[in-house]
C-alpha cells in the first residue's frame, strides 16, 4: 500500500491503520461505482432513435477495435500500404535515376572541358551530385507515395483507433497508454516523436516514451528500408511474388520495432524507470471524409518536400565528406578505407562490413543519407562502375560481397542504431539530461549489434 | 490568502499576477465567479466565448503550462468572472490539467461551477459531472451540443436529467447562442439563493461505505467546514494524501514545512 509520507501531520497517523491495504482495487473500485451510475442516469435520460449513420459508425468502430480483428486488420492495412508503395514506387525511381544519372555524364564532360581540377570535379560531382541524384532517386517516389497513404488514414480517423487496439499491451509494458500515439509519431519524424512525449504527463512515462521513440522507423530510415528490401529480398523468390516479400521484409522490419518498444519499456518500467501506469481517457474522434486536396498538399508539401530537403541539405556536405576521405591517402591507403579496415571485425560480426558501419557513423546528422554514403563508400574503395540504375546498385552491392544477410542485417541495424543528430538534439532539450541522452543513443545501439550478431551468427548456421 | 504573485516560475520569470484569483468566504461585493468545466471537446470554450465576449483575458495557471481563460459579464445587474477551467475527464489529478481543475474547485471554491457536456454522449460526460458533484454542490449542468444531438437524433431528457442529479439542468446549443440566456438566468436564480440544489451522492459498495464512514467521522473534526469531508475521505482511501496534507499545513500554528509543490498551493485563506 501507499505510505503516507509526511508524518508530522498527526491526522495521518491517526487514520493510517484505517486504510485498506490495496489501494488500486479501492480507486479501481470507486471508479466503477462512478461509472455504474453514470449509465444508470444516461439510461434513464437519453433516447436514441436508430440513425443509419451512427449504427454504421458503431459497426465499423467495433470491428476496428474488436479483441480479434483489430490487430489483423492494422497489420493488414499496413502491408497494403507499403506494397502499393514498393510496387508504385519501382518505376518512377529507375526513371528518376537513369534522369539524373544522364545529366550527371553532361556535367562531367562539361567539366572535363572546361579543364577543371580533378578534385574539385570530384567532390562536386562523384561526391555531391551524385550522393543528391541517389538520394532523390531512391527517396523521392516511395515518399510520394507513402506519405499520402499514411495522411489518407490519419485523415480517415484511423490512427486514434490504433492508439485504442495498442493500449492495452502499452500498459502491459508499464508504459503509458499514450505511448502509442507519441510512437505513431515517431514512424513520421523521431524528433516529432520525442517532442509529441509532452502529451504524457507523468515523467516517469514520458522518459519512457523518448527513450523508446527510436525504434518507431523514421520517413528518414523507411526510403532505405524499401530500397533494400526491393533490391535483396525481392529477388529471392519467383519475380511475380519478389513486391510482395519485400513488402512483408519491411512489415516485418516495423513489427519488430514495435515489439522491441514494448520489450525495452517492460524493462525499462521494471529497472530504471519503475512505477505503475497512470490511466487516461482516449477518446475516438468520429470517421471523418478526408479532404484528399488538402492530404495531397499537405504530405506532399509538410513531409515529402520537407524530408527530401532534409536529405538534400545534409547529404550534399556529407557526400562531400565521404568524397574526401575516400580521395585523402596515407601511404597508398585512403582514410576511408583505413576507418574501414578498423570497423571491419565489428561489421563482419554483425552480419555488415566496415564501409557499412561508416555510413551509419556519417548518417548521424540524417539517416536519409545512408544508402548514398554507403554507394559512395562502395564506389570509391572498389572499381568504378557506372552507377546508373536500381540494378547496378544490387550488383554493386552483390560485387561487395552483399547476401541476403547482409541486407537483413542493415536493416535490423537501421532499426536498432542510435536516432539521428536531431533527435538526440530534442532528447536533450526534453530531458534537460546529458545522461538521459547519452542512454538514448545506446540503448538502441547496444542492442542493435546484440541483435545483429545474434541474427548474423544464426543465419550463418543454417545457411551450412 | 497565499499571494502568488510573487512566485517564480520554472524560466525564472515572475508568473501571470493572480490578484483575479476569486478570494473564497469573501463577503460578495456583486461579483460572482463562476467556473466552467466539462470534458475536452463539448464546445466549452464557445459557451465561454459566447458568454464573455470581448470581456477576457488569458494566462497561465501558476507554475503550470496549462492556459488559463477568464472573462466577465454581467446580467441582471450582477456582475461575473467566468473561469474556463482545462478540458478534463475526470479529476483524479493524475494530469497537470486535471489537478489544475480540481485544485480550483477545491481551493478557490468559485460561487457556482457551471459543467458543460456533450449532448450526443452524455454518459461518458457524467463521470465529470458526478465527481465534480462530490466535491461542490453548487453546480449547473449545461448540456451543450444540443443541436448536434437533434441531428443524430439523440433526444436528452434534460427535466428528468435535473430530477436525477438534484441540480439545474440547462439544455444549450453555444454555437447558435441558443439556451444560454436561460442559463445566465439560472446563474442568477443561484447566487440570489433561489435556486436550491440537492447533489446527487454516488454511492459506493457497502464494504467501501464502512470505511468511508469510519475514517470520515475521524476527519471531519480536523477539516474546515467548507470542504466536503466525504471527498477528502474518498481521496485519503485512494492513497492521496495531498489535500489532507494541505488542509494539515494551513490550519493556523500548525505548519510543520512546506509540503507540497508550489504548483499545488493554490489560493487559500
Amino acid at each position: 500500500m501507499s505510505t503516507i509520507k509526511n508524518q508530522e501531520v498527526p491526522i495521518l497517523r491517526e487514520i493510517e491503520p484505517l486504510l485498506p491495504d490495496d489501494i488500486a482495487n479501492i480507486k479501481d473500485r470507486i471508479v466503477s461505482s462512478i461509472y455504474q451510475q453514470a449509465e444508470d442516469i444516461s439510461a434513464r435520460v437519453v433516447k436514441t432513435e436508430n440513425s443509419y449513420q451512427a449504427s454504421l459508425e458503431a459497426r465499423l468502430d467495433g470491428i476496428l477495435t474488436s479483441r480479434w480483428l483489430g490487430f489483423p486488420i492494422m497489420l493488414l492495412l499496413l502491408t497494403v500500404v507499403l506494397w502499393i508503395t514498393i510496387t508504385g514506387a519501382n518505376y518512377p525511381s529507375q526513371l528518376l535515376a537513369s534522369g539524373l544519372f544522364w545529366i550527371e555524364g553532361h556535367l562531367l564532360h562539361l567539366f572535363s572541358t572546361l579543364g577543371a581540377p580533378a578534385w574539385l570535379t570530384g567532390i562536386l560531382i562523384q561526391g555531391m551530385y551524385r550522393s543528391l541524384a541517389w538520394v532523390v532517386s531512391v527517396m523521392l517516389p516511395p515518399m510520394a507515395i507513402f506519405f499520402p497513404l499514411f495522411t489518407l488514414l490519419e485523415d480517415l480517423g484511423y490512427l486514434p483507433r490504433v492508439a485504442f487496439n495498442m493500449d492495452n499491451l502499452f500498459r502491459r509494458a508499464g508504459a503509458h497508454g499514450k505511448q502509442c500515439l507519441t510512437m505513431c509519431m515517431g514512424f513520421g519524424c523521431n524528433a516529432a516523436g520525442v517532442t509529441s512525449c509532452r502529451i504524457i504527463d507523468s515523467p516517469r512515462e514520458r522518459l519512457i516514451a523518448i527513450l523508446t521513440n527510436t525504434f518507431s522507423i523514421c520517413n528518414g530510415r523507411f526510403p532505405t528500408l524499401i530500397a533494400l528490401a526491393t533490391i535483396f529480398m525481392g529477388t529471392l523468390i519467383a519475380r511475380a511474388y519478389s513486391s510482395i516479400l519485400a513488402t512483408l521484409v519491411v512489415v516485418a522490419i516495423i513489427m519488430t520495432g514495435i515489439l522491441t518498444t514494448l520489450l525495452v519499456s517492460y524493462f525499462l518500467s521494471r529497472t530504471l524507470l519503475r512505477g505503475v501506469p497512470s490511466f487516461f481517457v482516449l477518446e475516438l474522434p468520429p470517421f471523418r471524409k478526408p479532404q484528399l486536396g488538402q492530404i495531397l498538399i499537405r504530405s506532399l508539401l509538410d513531409r515529402t518536400l520537407f524530408v527530401l530537403w532534409r536529405a538534400i541539405v545534409i547529404a550534399a556536405p556529407a557526400g562531400a565528406l565521404t568524397w574526401i576521405l575516400a580521395n585523402s591517402f596515407v601511404a597508398d591507403t585512403s582514410v576511408f578505407a583505413l576507418i574501414a579496415g578498423w570497423l571491419d571485425p565489428l561489421g563482419q560480426l554483425m552480419g555488415m562490413d566496415g564501409i557499412i558501419l561508416i555510413a551509419f557513423l556519417l548518417g548521424l546528422p540524417a539517416n536519409e543519407i545512408i544508402l548514398p554514403i554507403l554507394i559512395m563508400g562502395y564506389l570509391s574503395v572498389g572499381t568504378m562502375l557506372e552507377l546508373d540504375s536500381i540494378n547496378a546498385l544490387r550488383l554493386l552491392l552483390l560485387d561487395n560481397g552483399w547476401t541476403w544477410i547482409t541486407a537483413l542485417c542493415v536493416m535490423l541495424f537501421s532499426l536498432l542504431h542510435f536516432p539521428c543528430g536531431t533527435t538526440l538534439y530534442t532528447i536533450f532539450k526534453e530531458t534537460h539530461s546529458a545522461r538521459w541522452t547519452i542512454v538514448a543513443a545506446l540503448l538502441p545501439l547496444a542492442l542493435g549489434i546484440l541483435v545483429t550478431s545474434m541474427v548474423n551468427q544464426g543465419a550463418q548456421l543454417i545457411m551450412r | 490568502m497565499l499571494c502568488l504573485s510573487h512566485m517564480k516560475d520554472q524560466k525564472g520569470e515572475y508568473m501571470i499576477e493572480t490578484a483575479s484569483l476569486p478570494i473564497q468566504g469573501q463577503e460578495h461585493t456583486g461579483n460572482f465567479v463562476v467556473a466552467l468545466a466539462g470534458n475536452p471537446n463539448v464546445g466549452k470554450s464557445t459557451v465561454f466565448n459566447r458568454l464573455t465576449g470581448l470581456n477576457q483575458h488569458t494566462g497561465n495557471w501558476p507554475g503550470k503550462t496549462v492556459i488559463k481563460a477568464e472573462g466577465t459579464f454581467s446580467h441582471r445587474n450582477q456582475r461575473y468572472t467566468l473561469v474556463d477551467l482545462p478540458g478534463t475527464y475526470s479529476l483524479h489529478a493524475s494530469s497537470s490539467d486535471e489537478q489544475v481543475a480540481r485544485d480550483f474547485i477545491c481551493f478557490s471554491r468559485p460561487d457556482i461551477t457551471a459543467v458543460v457536456c456533450d449532448a450526443t454522449c452524455l454518459e461518458r460526460n457524467l463521470n465529470l459531472v458526478l465527481q465534480i458533484l462530490e466535491i461542490t454542490d453548487q453546480v449547473v449542468l449545461c448540456v451543450n451540443l444540443l443541436d448536434e444531438a437533434e441531428r443524430k437524433k439523440i433526444h436528452v431528457d434534460t427535466a428528468m436529467l435535473a430530477h436525477q442529479l438534484g441540480i439545474p439542468v440547462v439544455g444549450t446549443a453555444a454555437r447558435s447562442g441558443r439556451g444560454l440566456s436561460k442559463l445566465k438566468d439560472v446563474l442568477h436564480d443561484m447566487v440570489i439563493g433561489k435556486i436550491a440544489t440537492t447533489p446527487r451522492q454516488v454511492v459506493y459498495d457497502q464494504e467501501l461505505e464502512t470505511s468511508i464512514n469510519e475514517i470520515e467521522k475521524r476527519l471531519t473534526p480536523y477539516l474546515p467546514n467548507w470542504i466536503n469531508s466525504r471527498w477528502v475521505t474518498l481521496r485519503a482511501l485512494e492513497g492521496d494524501f495531498n489535500i489532507l496534507e494541505y488542509i494539515a499545513c494551513n490550519r493556523p500554528g500548525n505548519c510543520p514545512q512546506q509540503i507540497l509543490p508550489e504548483e499545488v498551493a493554490l489560493c487559500l485563506q
